[in-house]
């Protein structure tokens, strides 16, 4: 293992998002935290408690998630796409390092960089909604798992984008819609059956209700199923861009 | 030190960007790549650099496989490309302390620093990249191509769009570079830079590798010297025993111009001008010209 080049990538990466911490980190967390004082505070007061579970505390693991999905695809798919949009990208292919260092460096900044923001965000919403985890190891885990699978997904689209548009793309039309239908601000059982079944097919919401298990010991799915459904999503990342790195697709001549 | 055999490269197209190259070069020499736009210096130099994939053939640095053994044979080459591919917010130092933690070496203070006081970057060390000039630009990339010791140097035009300063300050440092073991191949649009720097010549045309040749022997098997001698009247006709070498009477009557190819040894300048002062005609001057590398690359090319 090269941990020298896989060090300098993860370091570089680390340094453009402290370049730029307005836009990159304190932007998400302040976004995120106007959903607590619009749902939690304002609306939130008006809405009872789901499974004995204050609606402000309820909507803390879904507005999490939303921003550790969407910041880790961000962060991984421009860390990947901007060497390959200067043409700096030449450096990282001529370089004594292999195709799986050079995803631990970038997956693994962006999920760091995610992972940072969610836990400003999990300290920001102590402020509006009063909370315990019930589980915070598990919390911790699911939360590194969810990040680094979602930094891999970035980057298989930071090489498959060719412009700037398709790079946001996925997370503005997939990612989002998905993460608001997977039940961040309600629970299954508020919907009418056909959406009971809709929202079924939708892989967020396991992930969604895995997290927020380890939060209040309750959801509308149990652990092993979410935890199931990501675990086989990193897998199937790490499959592509393992074909990627094989084939040279869109990054090598 | 890089041993090329039978290399192809063939696009889906069936376009041949490089028809079964092979080439040797050796330990600490300067090789010049020449030949025209399209011709397949850079895919060539990315092929033995791992950023293209090569049809067929085989690649060796160092006797390592560029496929088999990439970790070894990369970590000895630094690049430095034809464009300006940097990140334009990332201050000179850091992107060059990028650079050597990418191909695998520790932090290195000294060493970047020397680098950087070489190339005459040590002032800018701050500044972010796209403050600088295009000067600046290509050698932060040389910096960033040293900044791990690397065994061999591949400059893609390194000189074009720089100044004759530059240029020269550059062909220094190549040659200092040389000095201290380096293996450096370039590839360059400028003959007179291969002419003042390398040490072999190779020439690439439509893919193909049409010669390689020490550039003394290139210049010595396919220099011409021109003898043009100008006389005080007009000359009609060219006497018999000048008829047979290359040589002809300018427009104006008033100059013979004899050609000879600069390993022609049968031609003797004494019994030419023997010829000549038998002509009886007033010579006015005697002028001689030798073909450069340029008049060279260019008629091996058409």
């Amino acid at each position: 293992m090269n941990l020298n080049s896989i060090k300098a990538i993860y370091k570089f990466e680390m340094a453009r998002a402290l370049r730029t911490i307005m836009q990159s980190i304190l932007a998400p967390v302040l976004s995120t935290s106007l959903y607590f004082v619009v749902f939690g505070a304002a609306i939130g007061s008006k809405i009872s408690t789901i499974d004995t579970v204050s609606y402000g505390a309820f909507i803390i693991p879904g507005l999490v998630m939303l921003s550790v999905m969407t910041t880790s695809v961000n962060f991984a798919a421009f860390g990947i796409y901007l060497p390959k949009y200067n043409g700096s990208i030449f450096e990282l292919m001529s370089a004594p390092i292999s195709a799986y260092e050079i995803v631990i460096g970038y997956a693994g900044a962006a999920a760091s960089k995610s992972i940072l923001i969610s836990i400003l965000i999990l300290l920001t919403s102590t402020i509006f909604v009063d909370f315990n985890i019930k589980h915070p190891l598990l919390m911790l885990l699911l939360l590194a798992i969810t990040s680094i699978t979602f930094s891999l997904f970035g980057f298989i689209i930071g090489i498959w984008a060719t412009n700037f548009e398709k790079l946001q793309l996925i997370p503005l039309i997939i990612i989002t819609p998905l993460v608001f239908l997977g039940g961040s601000f309600y629970s299954i059982s508020m919907l009418p059956e056909l959406w009971q079944l809709i929202t079924k097919f939708n892989p967020i919401f396991y992930i969604i209700n895995g997290f927020r298990w380890s939060f209040f010991g309750t959801s509308d799915i149990d652990l092993f199923t979410s935890l199931s459904f990501i675990v086989v999503f990193l897998f199937i990342c790490l499959a592509i861009i393992g074909l990627i790195f094989k084939t040279g697709y869109r990054i090598k001549g | 030190m890089i041993s090329v055999k039978n290399l192809n490269k063939i696009y889906p197209d069936n376009f041949y960007a490089l028809s079964n190259i092979s080439l040797d070069i050796k330990q600490g020499e300067v090789f010049a790549l020449l030949g025209p736009n399209g011709a397949g210096k850079t895919t060539l130099i990315s092929s033995v650099c791992g950023l293209t994939k090569q049809t067929s053939g085989e690649i060796k640095v160092s006797n390592f496989d560029t496929i088999k053994d990439y970790k070894k044979t990369r970590s000895l080459i630094g690049l430095v490309p034809q464009e300006f591919p940097l990140e334009n917010y990332e201050s000179v130092l850091n992107t060059v302390n990028f650079s050597r933690g990418l191909f695998g070496k520790k932090p290195d203070e000294n060493h970047v620093k020397k680098v950087l006081q070489s190339l005459k970057l040590w002032d800018k060390k701050d500044s972010p990249i796209i403050t600088l000039s295009g000067g600046m630009k290509r050698r932060v990339l040389i910096a960033k191509a040293l900044s791990h010791n690397p065994k061999i140097l591949f400059l893609d035009e390194p000189t074009s769009g720089v100044d004759i300063q530059l240029r020269k300050e550059m062909w220094e440092m190549i040659l200092n570079l040389k000095r201290s073991g380096v293996t450096v191949i370039l590839t360059t649009h400028y003959i007179k830079e291969a002419e003042t720097i390398a040490d072999r010549i190779g020439i690439l045309n439509k893919g193909e590798l049409i010669l390689v040749e020490n550039k003394e022997n290139l210049i010595n098997k396919f220099g011409e010297k021109t003898i043009i001698i100008e006389f005080g009247k007009k000359i009609y006709k060219i006497p018999k025993q000048i008829r047979a070498f290359d040589s002809f009477i300018t427009d104006d009557n008033l100059c013979l111009v004899i050609k000879k190819l600069k390993n022609q040894k049968d031609v003797n300048i004494t019994n030419i001008m023997k010829v000549i002062s038998e002509l009886e005609i007033p010579i006015i001057d005697i002028k001689t010209e030798e073909s450069s590398l340029e008049d060279i690359f260019l008629d091996i090319i058409n």
